[in-house]
């Protein structure tokens, strides 16, 4: 068993916790398209059909509704599928099998199958992909019933989030930011020790204003963060991590103290998973706010091709103006 | 027990791999300025596949999708088509659409990043750029089903990948094209691999065409490094859909001499050997052989040509890299014919932020 830290990339901490829960459970099965001989396009399952061989990961005929409805079958019958969807953009035809199947078949059968499946799946922009290549539609994904959507936002968190995701009973919507996957190395020890689903992280404390993102832009809001720290302002940030169910415990707890909400998110604005953590704020903690919540988002329209693409992501500028909006008059 | 239904899959080749004649010349191949005319348009799309991925690796151009080793089946297809047919391309069929008017400051555009690239100046009817495997399938034969309803003697043209062809969306489209007998053709550019995984892996079956019997379409099967035959059976399959005659699948075997795109190492996964084999194949010699066999090619007219090719890429690369960024506005203008309020104030949002220079 390795103990000591090393300093990983995102990819690397999730191929290794690929790695260490294969080992652990053989009943984990990894699958996709190019994950095996090419270690996947991100190379996030590298290596990892030459050590548990092409039963244990399998690279699939190119069909995404195929790589989930086979995920539900293999589950339903006491497998554990981690099934790589190449990018976001590529998950649309497995919708279906996802929607009305993998979501509800616990509920359907009253408990009697469920599906304990991982799709993972690179999410979002800012690494000047081709088209589709760069979509950031978890607030799809959250607005199913029946499945966990998790973003994790560093080597540590992919780590200990996806080793909770492939324990987790449920079916668990694995979206990987592409901007992070080789954004920084930290340091990650592979023990096997999950992090919690359902949880928010709280990366810094503050007491002025709270910013809650997930995924690529929390390396935005807390550059943000350090901005306004040269103002004076004392911004807590949250790093959502589960979108669906969104922890509002810890969200709430945030904004009684620091009476403003800025949340921040890649994806478009309507409809998106902003409105859902403002109205939750509304219903529970309207009384806590001192200002109007604030939302930083992508715009309504398609993410563009990668001459535009950093007009379209939200940046510092942007939040950090947000903030300033919750501290007019 | 007895056989109640029997079916054949045809290969056709008219070019061996060293120029020989082996099949039967088709009308149009008798024209040899045709045939020239065909060359050249395969060597220009090389020159500009070239040109495209060293872009690239100079931090000029996105991720691209090279053609190398395609340009029979593209240039074939291309020139089989009338103006009018509608194509649906995947994204690397080049030579087809050079050869349809699509130009390469185009091509460069779109794979840098930049959506005008997809606002061809012509053919304006044809669709755009499909990276979602295997959906433009079901626009062709959409696009069928509307020349059938405004009964145009026009047909759809859809290519697809060997990978393609394992989607539900390929096979829903061809059996829609069956069922209703719909003025389209498929092609299935098989290079032997999609992206990491070989055909062997893709499929049980002994041909891509074969997959075609199953919804009722008639399959054949092409040497598609040989532009002479796919341009023939490609040709063929057009004026039977034109004349109510119904649709056709037809598979073209070729060679991806490339990595699937610039963003990937195909050495991790395919054997150097494979590759060399594969150049052996490949589709310019043998055309240019038989060219120069009959007198109607030399290294004058080669040279010439690279002349020529290197003028045009070249001033299609500088007038790629001279066209200025899009403004904001461009993100928001061709979303609805109208733009909704909503949309006007985030519109003018985004020029607020882009002109305090706060962008990347």
């Amino acid at each position: 068993m390795t103990q000591s830290a090393a300093k990983l990339t995102m990819i690397e901490a999730i191929t290794m916790a690929h790695a260490w829960e294969m080992q652990a459970d053989p009943s984990v099965i990894v699958l996709g398209q190019d994950v095996g001989a090419n270690g996947g396009v991100f190379r996030a399952t590298a290596g990892l059909q030459q050590r548990f061989g092409s039963d244990r990961v399998q690279d699939t005929p190119l069909a995404e509704a195929m790589i989930a409805g086979m995920s539900v079958g293999m589950a339903a019958q006491g497998l554990k599928p981690v099934a790589e969807i190449q990018f976001m953009g590529f998950i649309y035809p497995a919708i279906d099998q996802i929607v009305n199947h993998m979501s509800r078949m616990r509920y359907r059968t009253r408990g009697r199958l469920h599906c304990a499946v991982v799709m993972r799946m690179p999410h979002g922009g800012g690494i000047h992909a081709p088209e589709h290549h760069s979509e950031s539609m978890e607030a799809m994904l959250c607005h199913i019933p029946g499945i966990r959507v998790v973003c994790p936002s560093s080597p540590a968190r992919a780590y200990g989030l996806l080793l909770a995701a492939i324990r987790d009973p449920d079916p668990v919507m694995f979206l990987e930011p592409v901007r992070l996957y080789r954004a920084m190395r930290q340091d990650v020890v592979d023990d096997g020790v999950a992090l919690p689903l359902d949880r928010c992280f709280t990366l810094r404390s503050g007491s002025d204003v709270t910013l809650v993102t997930w995924g690529a832009m929390t390396l935005e809001t807390l550059r943000a963060m350090a901005e306004l720290d040269k103002e004076g302002i004392s911004a807590e940030v949250i790093d959502v991590a589960t979108l669906s169910p969104i922890d509002m415990t810890t969200i709430l707890a945030s904004v009684a103290r620091t009476g403003r909400l800025v949340i921040v998110h890649e994806a478009a604005r309507n409809a998106g998973l902003g409105a859902e953590i403002a109205a939750s704020v509304a219903e529970h903690g309207l009384y806590d706010l001192r200002a109007p919540i604030q939302r930083v988002t992508g715009y309504d329209t398609i993410m563009p091709l990668m001459r535009l693409e950093y007009e379209y992501i939200p940046n510092v500028r942007r939040i950090v103006d947000a903030v300033h909006q919750t501290f007019a008059d | 027990m007895r056989t109640i239904a029997e079916f054949a899959i045809q290969y056709e080749q008219v070019l061996d791999a060293s120029g020989a004649l082996v099949g039967t010349l088709p009308a149009f191949a008798q024209d040899t300025a045709e045939l020239v005319r065909m060359y050249r348009m395969m060597t220009l799309a090389r020159m500009m596949d070239a040109k495209a991925v060293n872009l690239q690796r100079t931090g000029k151009l996105g991720t691209y999708a090279s053609c190398l080793g395609h340009e029979a089946t593209h240039v074939g297809v291309g020139a089989a088509m009338d103006p009018a047919d509608v194509l649906a391309p995947v994204y690397r069929e080049y030579g087809t659409q050079l050869w349809r008017g699509v130009t390469m400051r185009e091509i460069l555009l779109y794979w840098g990043g930049d959506e005008r690239g997809s606002d061809f100046a012509g053919p304006r009817h044809d669709f755009a750029w499909c990276v979602p495997i295997a959906t433009q399938t079901m626009h062709a034969a959409g696009a069928a089903m509307a020349f059938r309803l405004r009964g145009e003697k026009r047909c759809a043209l859809a290519y697809i990948g060997d990978g393609g062809t394992s989607e539900g969306a390929f096979y829903e489209a061809l059996n829609l094209a069956g069922v209703r007998q719909l003025p389209v053709v498929f092609v299935i550019v098989n290079n032997g691999w999609a992206i990491s995984l070989p055909l062997s892996q893709q499929t049980a079956a002994r041909t891509l065409a074969q997959k075609g019997i199953a919804a009722g379409v008639p399959g054949i099967q092409v040497d598609g490094n040989d532009a002479i035959a796919v341009r023939k059976v490609v040709a063929e399959a057009l004026a039977t859909a034109r004349s109510g005659g119904g649709p056709a699948l037809i598979e073209a075997l070729t060679y991806r001499l490339s990595d699937h795109t610039t963003a990937d190492d195909a050495s991790r996964y395919r054997g150097a050997e494979e590759v060399r084999q594969a150049w052996a194949l490949e589709p310019l010699v043998r055309l240019r052989n038989y060219l120069s066999g009959l007198g109607a090619w030399d290294a004058a007219a080669e040279q010439a040509l690279h002349d020529e090719g290197t003028r045009q890429v070249d001033a299609a690369v500088a007038d790629y890299l001279a066209t200025p960024r899009q403004s904001t506005d461009a993100m928001f203008d061709t979303l609805f014919a109208a733009t909704p309020p909503h949309l006007a104030a985030q519109r003018a949002m985004a020029r607020r932020y882009a002109a305090s220079g706060s962008g990347h």
